[in-house]
């Protein structure tokens, strides 16, 4: 079924996103991880919605989108001030938070 | 009674203007909106909105009347044969052009906006659009270089908005909405110069005097909408709010009678506070201490105006509930004439020039409450249209006198006299308003007020019409004083030459303080120059709207000229609304381009008008039978020989008085006892400011501050203080035994745990992103395969 499909390409997506942000050191690049579990989420929303016949998947997945698109301005302007401030984007160079 | 399948159905002719007459308060709203945002980036700082909208409004206000004029000929060309002359008005009725759209719906009510447009309505948009527009030209003069320029301009411009808005308004919400509007505006504009305290303080006093009628307001409203909302519902299909409804639900005789009296007083109390009647018209000469442009707008010709107009407007709920054609004395008349005199005795002890205008004002709007208490609407009406070009002319002329001739000093007794020659201008046109005022033939008040006298006397009135001569007396006695005291006699203080440099010492006697503002605003430097010249004519943005207003003050009263026959009573022909009975399906359709109903003209059915007879099935009227008295050369020179005994009298006081310094007049209140008694009381207002601030304010706010203090102090410190004492006993017992014990324990104990438990976990923070991250990840599969382990 059409569906099963969707939802393993989300799945795939999902498994990439959070290899991307495990293993990334860009912080740019784990942004766009994140991107994509976002994504993967929109999809399995949409697969459900199409599959129960309601809109109310694609409201969340029009939501998830702007929300993402704001989150990504957010991570940018961040990663833009620590490059400024400390000319490297490497996360595993960040490491202030250590207790 | 006449038979309702034989009238004619005449289609009225409506017009683009009518049509769109709510585009008249529309455009200076959204003008107020722009000054706001866009006004101090613009190159005269906001004033070009505020002037254009007003002109733009007043093209509209004019273009509808004039479709309103052809409107009103073409239903009375068909109806000719019905108009007969005499007692009885039987002009056709020509339906208002009432359009409403749903503003908001609340427990199944609607609440409409739109406009409702007659006669009245037009009256009163094209008089306030047009003072509007000179008073905001002399402002672009006037307040050159003023501080908030702008926000003047915005305040200025909203308040003409929401008299507008209130004007058509069809229904009592958005007159509601109006009246507040206003409110709001002159408490702004009033308080423009509030870094002085007077001034605060008169704009607090205005707003607050005004919000104690406007409780009336809301309850009127209230009364009048649950005693009349099943019937218009039933028989009009509008709401309990609608005017027209209330207006034929009043002249239906199935209105209760106590409804009906107790909503028209509730309302009349609210007319008493806006329109500065006995007793709550104290607020009026305090608000003199705005700009002296929004005194010629908002406390001469334009909002104080609103109560009666609210009166005129909602008339059939009046004259039903105070019984106007029944009685000699109701509620309505006794207000006014009081009014008229106490304001007019008032004006005689004021050194203040814009005082004597704003007493000046406060009784000629008694004047207008006379008139429509004793059943004179249409001349009373008449009345607020041609006050308020000769009283914006006078408080124009006075504005002129404080800005180019005494030194931005408002004082007659100490920095005016002998101005005529220097500001020649300014004082012929003030001069032809106090004589319009006073009531001079031909001049514009004769008409009007000596219309109201006569009419109250023919309508049975006869106290009030003595009350209404005597106050013309006092008024051409009063306004001659200020003529003499301002522009002839010998100059004084500023008005000499003499420059004050010692501004703080001007300030004290002068109680409104608004010259001393005005002058440290930079407007001074910029213009003036009396230094060097001295009092001299003021430029052409201000001399230009006096001229205008001067002009009109001269002819307006030919509108609706009595003496010279019914040919010449235009206004009444197109401002009075008939009283016939219409049908009510003709009424309640009155959409656009809706049909007048011309009764058949069939002989004795036209005589018996609303009110009089019980009405058909189906039937309703808007208006009372007013009957209209015929003029009397006899009873107009009565009139205008005790005007001209006023004039002379007052003239020949005033040389003796304040030029020859007679011995006999001079120091007379301090002699003879009953004069220094009256002289007194004049000059404490009748000791009304302080029954309000001491006795009142006192006896209410003063009980109520002790009670609450001894409350406070006894019942409330009491329990505190109990439960403080037994609270300490609890609390000692608890910390020994509780929290030494068993807290303090677990705290400890928490906090070992904790140190124990963070040493074993701190290789966790190590601070890398990615690590929180896979953390996060794994806490949250850990969670889901739970949750898939609990569902299966």
């Amino acid at each position: 079924m059409l569906t099963t499909q969707f939802l393993l390409l989300g799945a795939v997506l999902f498994c990439i996103g959070i290899y991307g942000v495990l293993a990334r050191k860009n912080a740019v690049m784990v942004l766009m991880s994140i991107e994509l579990i976002l994504n993967s989420v929109n999809l399995n929303l949409l697969a459900f919605s199409v599959r129960n016949g309601s809109v109310d998947g694609n409201t969340f997945a029009l939501y998830i989108i702007a929300i993402a698109a704001a989150e990504v301005g957010v991570g940018l302007a961040m990663v833009l001030l620590i490059y400024r401030n400390r000319r490297t984007i490497a996360l595993d160079e960040l490491s202030e938070m250590k207790g | 009674m006449f038979a309702a399948e034989a009238a004619a159905e005449v289609h009225a002719s409506t017009g683009w203007f009518l049509e769109h007459a709510w585009l008249i308060p529309i455009i200076p709203a959204v003008a107020f909106a722009l000054i706001i945002f866009f006004g101090k980036r613009m190159p005269m700082k906001g004033s070009e909105f505020g002037v254009a909208s007003m002109f733009a409004s007043l093209v509209l206000a004019v273009g509808a009347a004039w479709q309103w004029i052809q409107r009103v000929d073409g239903a009375s060309s068909v109806a000719h044969s019905a108009v007969e002359e005499g007692a009885y008005h039987s002009a056709p009725f020509v339906g208002p052009i009432i359009r409403e759209w749903t503003w908001w719906q609340s427990g199944g009510v609607e609440f409409g906006i739109g406009q409702h447009i007659d006669g009245l309505a037009l009256t009163l948009l094209v008089v306030v659009a047009f003072i509007s527009s000179l008073v905001q030209v002399y402002s672009l003069e006037y307040l050159r270089g003023d501080r908030r320029y702008t926000h003047f301009f915005a305040a200025l411009t909203l308040f003409s908005a929401g008299m507008l808005g209130m004007v058509l308004a069809p229904n009592m919400v958005q007159l509601i909405l109006g009246w507040e509007i206003m409110g709001l505006c002159s408490f702004l504009l009033i308080g423009h110069w509030w870094e002085e305290e007077a001034n605060s303080r008169a704009a607090l006093k205005a707003f607050f005097t005004v919000r104690v009628g406007d409780v009336g307001l809301l309850v009127g409203t209230g009364i009048l909408f649950f005693s009349a909302n099943s019937w218009t519902q039933e028989n009009l299909g509008v709401s309990g709010f609608n005017i027209s409804g209330l207006s034929a639900w009043a002249m239906s005789g199935a209105a209760s009678q106590s409804a009906l009296t107790w909503g028209a007083v509730a309302l009349f109390v609210a007319c008493i506070g806006k329109s500065g009647q006995f007793p709550l018209h104290t607020w009026l000469p305090d608000a003199m201490a705005g700009p002296t442009p929004v005194s010629s707008l908002l406390h001469s010709s334009t909002m104080v105006v609103a109560g009666v107009f609210l009166v005129g407007r909602l008339y059939p709920v009046f004259w039903e509930g105070m019984k106007i054609g029944d009685t000699n004395i109701n509620f309505i008349v006794l207000i006014g004439g009081i009014t008229i005199v106490i304001a007019a005795l008032l004006a005689f002890v004021q050194h203040d020039i814009k005082k004597v205008l704003a007493y000046s004002t406060v009784s000629q709007l008694g004047y207008m409450m006379l008139g429509l208490g004793a059943g004179a609407w249409i001349a009373a009406i008449f009345h607020i249209f041609t006050h308020a070009f000769f009283k914006a002319c006078l408080f124009l002329a006075a504005g002129s006198v404080s800005h180019s001739g005494s030194h931005h000093s408002f004082d007659m007794k100490k920095d005016m006299g002998g101005l005529a020659k220097k500001m020649p201008i300014t004082a012929t046109t003030w001069i032809i308003s106090t004589l319009a005022l006073a009531g001079v033939f031909p001049l514009a008040g004769f008409f009007s007020k000596d219309e109201i006298i006569d009419n109250v006397g023919h309508n049975g009135y006869n106290a009030f019409m003595i009350v209404g001569l005597s106050g013309a007396f006092l008024t051409a006695a009063y306004m001659t004083r200020a003529t003499y005291l301002t522009f002839f006699g010998e100059s004084r203080g500023a008005a000499a030459g003499e420059h004050h440099d010692n501004h703080g010492a001007h300030a004290v006697h002068d109680d409104h303080g608004a010259h001393a503002v005005h002058d440290d605003h930079g407007a001074h430097a910029v213009h003036d120059d009396h230094g060097a010249k001295g009092p001299h004519e003021s430029p052409k943005l201000i001399t230009v709207p006096l001229m205008i207003l001067a002009a009109l003050a001269v002819v307006a009263g030919l509108a609706n000229a009595t003496p010279f026959g019914s040919n010449w009573e235009r206004f009444k022909k197109y401002v009075e609304p008939s009283s016939e009975y219409v049908m009510v399906e003709s009424a309640s359709a009155s959409g656009p381009g809706e049909s007048i109903v011309v009764p058949a003209a069939e002989e004795g059915a036209k005589k018996e008008g609303c009110a009089t007879v019980a009405p058909d099935e189906g039937m309703v009227c808007y208006f009372p039978t007013v009957s209209h008295a015929k003029f009397k050369w006899s009873k107009a020179a009565l009139s205008l020989v005790i005007v001209a005994l006023g004039l002379v009298s007052s003239w020949l006081f005033c040389i003796q008085y304040y030029t020859r310094r007679d011995r006999r007049l001079v120091g007379l209140t301090e002699r003879n006892t009953v004069l220094r008694g009256g002289y007194k009381v004049l000059w404490n207002k009748y000791y009304l400011d302080a029954l309000y601030e001491t006795v009142i304010v006192r006896a209410v706010a003063y009980p109520i501050s002790r009670a609450a203090y001894w409350l406070n102090q006894n019942v409330l410190d009491g329990i505190v203080n109990t439960v403080g004492k037994v609270a300490r006993r609890v609390a000692g017992w608890v910390y020994r035994n509780i929290d030494q014990r068993v807290v303090d324990g677990a705290v400890n104990g928490s906090g070992a745990a904790a140190r124990g438990s963070g040493g074993v976990l701190r290789p966790v923070q190590s601070g890398k992103v990615n690590q929180y991250g896979a953390l996060l990840f794994a806490a949250a599969a850990i969670g889901a395969l739970i949750l898939v382990i609990i569902n299966t």
